[in-house]
C-alpha cells in the first residue's frame, strides 16, 4: 500500500521523477569524483550550460503550441556575431547597449519566423529549417567571410560573463530571473495560459475566443528573443563570437524540453520540467568528462543513451498516469 | 572565300599562341586557377586564399576562389564535377576528407588538369603534390618544447584536442608522443589525458575544468586547435589558474590571454604563416602547369621571394612541399600578427 502510493506520486508528477533523477546523477558522480559537487564546480556548471537553459524556455512555449523552431541557434550566431563585430568595430561600447541590440535582433528574427508559421500555415519544422540557413548565412555575411570577434576585441562586454552580483556570476543571474519570470508567466498570466490552452486544443482554443494566430506568433517572437539573449550571453561567457557557434546546438535545447517532460505534440510541459530537463543535460555534459573510467570518445553515446531512458521513462510512465486517470473514470 | 577567311584566322591564331609565351613574363602568364575550399566563411582559409589570388595575379593569372556549400566531401565533388567541364589549366584544393575525393581527382588529372593541394590534403592518388602549412613533426615538436618549456622542465601535462577523428590533430599528438619517448629530456613531463573538446566552446571549457579537477598538479595544457586553445585561455585566465596554456591558436583570439606573467595564461603559442601557405600554393600550381615539376620526389623549383623549394616525401607515401617551421607568436609579436589574423 505505501509503496503503490509512492509510485503514483511518482507516477503523477513526472517533475518528481526528474528530480529523483537529477538526484541520483549528483550521486553518483560525487562518490565517483567529489570534486563534482563544490560549489565553484557547480556555479561553472550553470554558467557553461546558461544559454542552453534560457533558451529552453523559449523551446518549451513554442513546443507548447505543438511547433519547434531549429533556428534558434542561428539566430543566436547572427544575433551574437553582429554585436561582435559592432564591439570590434568600436561602434558602440556599452554592454547594456549590446544586449538590447542583440535581443533586438532576435526579436526580429522570431517575428519573421512566427509571421511565416502563424500567417502562412508553414509546418514549423519546414519554416525554420529555412530560417536556419538564412539566419547562419546572414551570421557568416556580418562576419565579414568568417571572421571571428576575439577577446580583445570585445572590451568592457566580456567582463559581464566573469562579474559578481551578491556573490553569484551576472550570467547566472540572467538565468534565474529568467527562469523567474517565466514560472510566473506561464502559470498565473492569462498569455501563459493561453498558450497551453492553444496547445492542448487549438479548436477549443479558437472557440473559446483565443486568437490562435497570434498567440503562435507570439511564441516564435519570446524563442527569438530568447535566442537573441542567448546570442549575447554566448559573446559574454566565451569572449568570443564565431559565424559558426553554437552549430547543432538547437538539438540539445530541443532534448532539455523532451527530457523535461514537454510533449512534441503541444499543451504539455512546464517551466520546472524545462529547468529539470536542462539542469540533468548540464549535469551530463559538467560530469562525463570527471568520470575516469569512460574513454573519451564514448561521451556522446552516454549522452544519448541516457536522454534515451529517460525519455521512454517518460513516456511510460504517462501512459500509466493515463491509464490511472482513466480508470478512475470507470464507472 | 569562306576558307579562306578560317584559315587567315588559324594563321592569326597560331602565331599569336606562338608568340604569348615568349611575350608572357609572369611565371603564371594566361593561366586559370580554381582554388577550392573547404567551405565558405572561415576567415583563416581567406587569407591563404587572398594571398593565393594575389600571387597568381601578380604572376599575370586568373584565380577562381570556389567554396562548396558544405564543409563535406559531397559537396566538393559537385563542385569539381563544374570545374573539369570548364577550361581550367590547375586546381588547387583543400580536400575536405582523405580518400572520397579521389575518383573526382583523377577524372580531372587524367583531362589534363593539374592537381595540387594545401591545407589539408587528399591522399596520394588525387594529387600531385601537397602543401603542407608545417611538417607534422615539427608542429609536434615545437609544441613539446613549449610543453617542456612552460612546466620547466617536469610536471604533468595534458592535450586539448578537437575531436577524436580529426586527422591533423591526431597527427601532430602522436608526433608529439613519439617525440617524448625518443629523447631522454622530456622524460620527466608526463602526459595524464588527451582531452576532446569538439571545437566546441562550451564542451572544451567543460573539459578544461575537468583536467584542472582530476589533475590538480597539472601544469600545462596544449591545445593544438583554435577554438579549444580560445576557450582553454578564458576558463584558465578567469579562474586564475596555476596551469599554463600553449598550442595552436590564432593571434586576434589569443590577444588577452597572452603575456608573461601571472595575469595571462598564455605565455606563447603557434600557428603557421597562412600568407606564406598562401603564395607557396600559388607557385607550386603555377610551375605544375609551366611543367616545371611534375610532383615527384626530389624536384625543385623556385617560389618567387619565398626562395628555393624541394619536393619531399609526405607521412602518407605522397609527396609534398613543406613551407617551414610554425610561426610563434610572444607578448611581442602578437600586436602585430593579430592585425592579420
Amino acid at each position: 500500500m505505501e509503496k503503490k502510493s509512492l509510485i503514483k506520486r511518482l507516477t503523477g508528477s513526472r517533475e518528481a521523477l526528474l528530480a529523483v533523477v537529477l538526484l541520483v546523477l549528483f550521486v553518483l558522480v560525487t562518490i565517483v569524483n567529489p570534486a563534482f559537487l563544490t560549489p565553484k564546480s557547480l556555479m561553472d556548471m550553470l554558467k557553461n550550460n546558461a544559454v542552453t537553459m534560457v533558451m529552453a524556455l523559449g523551446m518549451l512555449c513554442v513546443m507548447l503550441v505543438g511547433g519547434i523552431d531549429i533556428s534558434i541557434m542561428s539566430t543566436l550566431a547572427l544575433s551574437g556575431m553582429s554585436i561582435g563585430m559592432l564591439l570590434k568595430n568600436d561602434v558602440i561600447a556599452s554592454t547594456p547597449l549590446a544586449f538590447l541590440i542583440a535581443v533586438a535582433i532576435g526579436i526580429v528574427c522570431g517575428l519573421a519566423v512566427g509571421l511565416v508559421i502563424s500567417r502562412a500555415d508553414v509546418p514549423p519544422i519546414i519554416a525554420t529549417m529555412g530560417f536556419m540557413y538564412v539566419f547562419r548565412a546572414m551570421g557568416y555575411l556580418v562576419s565579414n567571410g568568417g571572421q571571428w570577434a576575439g577577446a580583445a576585441a570585445l572590451g568592457n562586454f566580456k567582463n559581464f560573463a566573469t562579474t559578481k552580483f551578491l556573490g553569484i556570476n551576472c550570467v547566472i543571474w540572467v538565468v534565474i530571473l529568467c527562469y523567474a519570470f517565466f514560472f510566473w508567466f506561464m502559470k498565473w498570466t492569462r498569455t501563459g495560459r493561453m498558450i497551453y490552452a492553444v496547445g492542448s486544443n487549438p479548436s477549443a482554443a479558437q472557440v473559446s475566443g483565443i486568437n490562435v494566430k497570434n498567440i503562435k506568433l507570439l511564441v516564435y517572437v519570446i524563442m527569438g528573443l530568447l535566442s537573441g539573449l542567448g546570442g549575447a550571453l554566448q559573446v559574454s561567457v566565451y569572449a568570443s563570437a564565431m559565424p559558426d557557434m553554437q552549430y547543432g546546438g538547437e538539438m540539445d535545447v530541443i532534448a532539455a524540453c523532451v527530457i523535461g517532460g514537454v510533449s512534441m505534440s503541444g499543451g504539455r510541459g512546464s517551466v520546472l520540467g524545462a529547468l529539470l530537463g536542462s539542469l540533468i543535460l548540464a549535469t551530463i555534459a559538467k560530469a562525463l568528462p570527471l568520470i575516469p573510467f569512460f574513454d573519451q570518445l564514448w561521451l556522446n553515446t552516454i549522452k544519448g543513451v541516457i536522454i534515451l531512458v529517460v525519455v521512454v521513462m517518460n513516456v511510460v510512465l504517462q501512459r500509466v498516469a493515463d491509464k490511472n486517470a482513466l480508470r478512475g473514470r470507470e464507472m | 572565300m569562306n576558307k579562306k577567311v578560317i584559315s587567315a584566322l588559324l594563321c592569326g591564331a597560331m602565331v599569336l599562341g606562338a608568340a604569348t609565351p615568349v611575350l608572357a613574363e609572369g611565371a603564371g602568364e594566361g593561366q586559370k586557377i580554381a582554388l577550392v575550399g573547404k567551405s565558405a566563411g572561415n576567415a583563416f582559409f581567406e587569407i591563404a586564399a587572398a594571398s593565393f589570388k594575389e600571387t597568381v595575379e601578380a604572376e599575370g593569372g586568373k584565380v577562381e576562389v570556389v567554396y562548396p556549400e558544405t564543409a563535406t566531401a559531397d559537396a566538393q565533388i559537385k563542385v569539381l564535377d563544374n570545374l573539369i567541364s570548364q577550361d581550367f589549366d590547375a586546381i588547387c584544393i583543400a580536400a575536405n576528407d582523405v580518400n572520397a575525393l579521389q575518383a573526382k581527382l583523377t577524372e580531372a588529372m587524367d583531362e589534363g588538369i593539374k592537381v595540387s593541394s594545401f591545407d589539408s590534403a587528399p591522399n596520394k592518388d588525387s594529387r600531385q603534390v601537397f602543401v603542407n602549412q608545417a611538417g607534422t613533426v615539427a608542429v609536434g615538436q615545437a609544441l613539446m618544447d613549449a610543453v617542456l618549456d612552460i612546466a620547466g622542465g617536469e610536471g604533468q601535462f595534458a592535450i586539448l584536442s578537437a575531436t577524436s577523428q580529426a586527422a591533423n590533430q591526431n597527427a601532430w599528438i602522436d608526433a608529439m608522443k613519439k617525440i617524448m619517448e625518443e629523447d631522454d629530456k622530456y622524460s620527466k613531463l608526463e602526459l595524464v589525458e588527451v582531452a576532446y573538446g569538439d571545437d566546441e566552446p562550451q564542451k572544451s571549457t567543460d573539459q578544461t575544468a575537468a583536467l584542472l579537477q582530476n589533475y590538480p598538479d597539472l601544469k600545462v595544457i596544449c591545445a593544438p586547435t583554435t577554438v579549444g586553445i580560445a576557450a582553454a585561455a578564458k576558463y584558465l585566465q578567469d579562474n586564475e589558474s596555476a596551469c599554463k596554456l600553449t598550442g595552436l591558436g590564432l593571434p586576434s583570439e589569443m590577444l588577452e590571454y597572452t603575456g608573461a606573467d601571472d595575469a595571462h595564461s598564455c605565455p606563447y603559442f603557434y600557428l603557421w604563416d597562412m600568407q606564406g601557405l598562401g603564395k607557396l600554393s600559388a607557385y607550386t600550381t603555377m610551375s605544375l602547369v609551366k611543367e616545371e615539376i611534375t610532383g615527384a620526389l626530389d624536384e625543385s623549383f623556385t617560389a618567387g621571394d619565398l626562395g628555393d623549394f624541394t619536393i619531399t616525401e609526405a607521412d602518407d607515401g605522397g609527396t609534398e612541399i613543406v613551407l617551414g617551421e610554425p610561426l610563434q607568436f610572444t607578448p611581442e609579436n602578437i600586436e602585430e600578427y593579430a592585425e592579420l589574423y
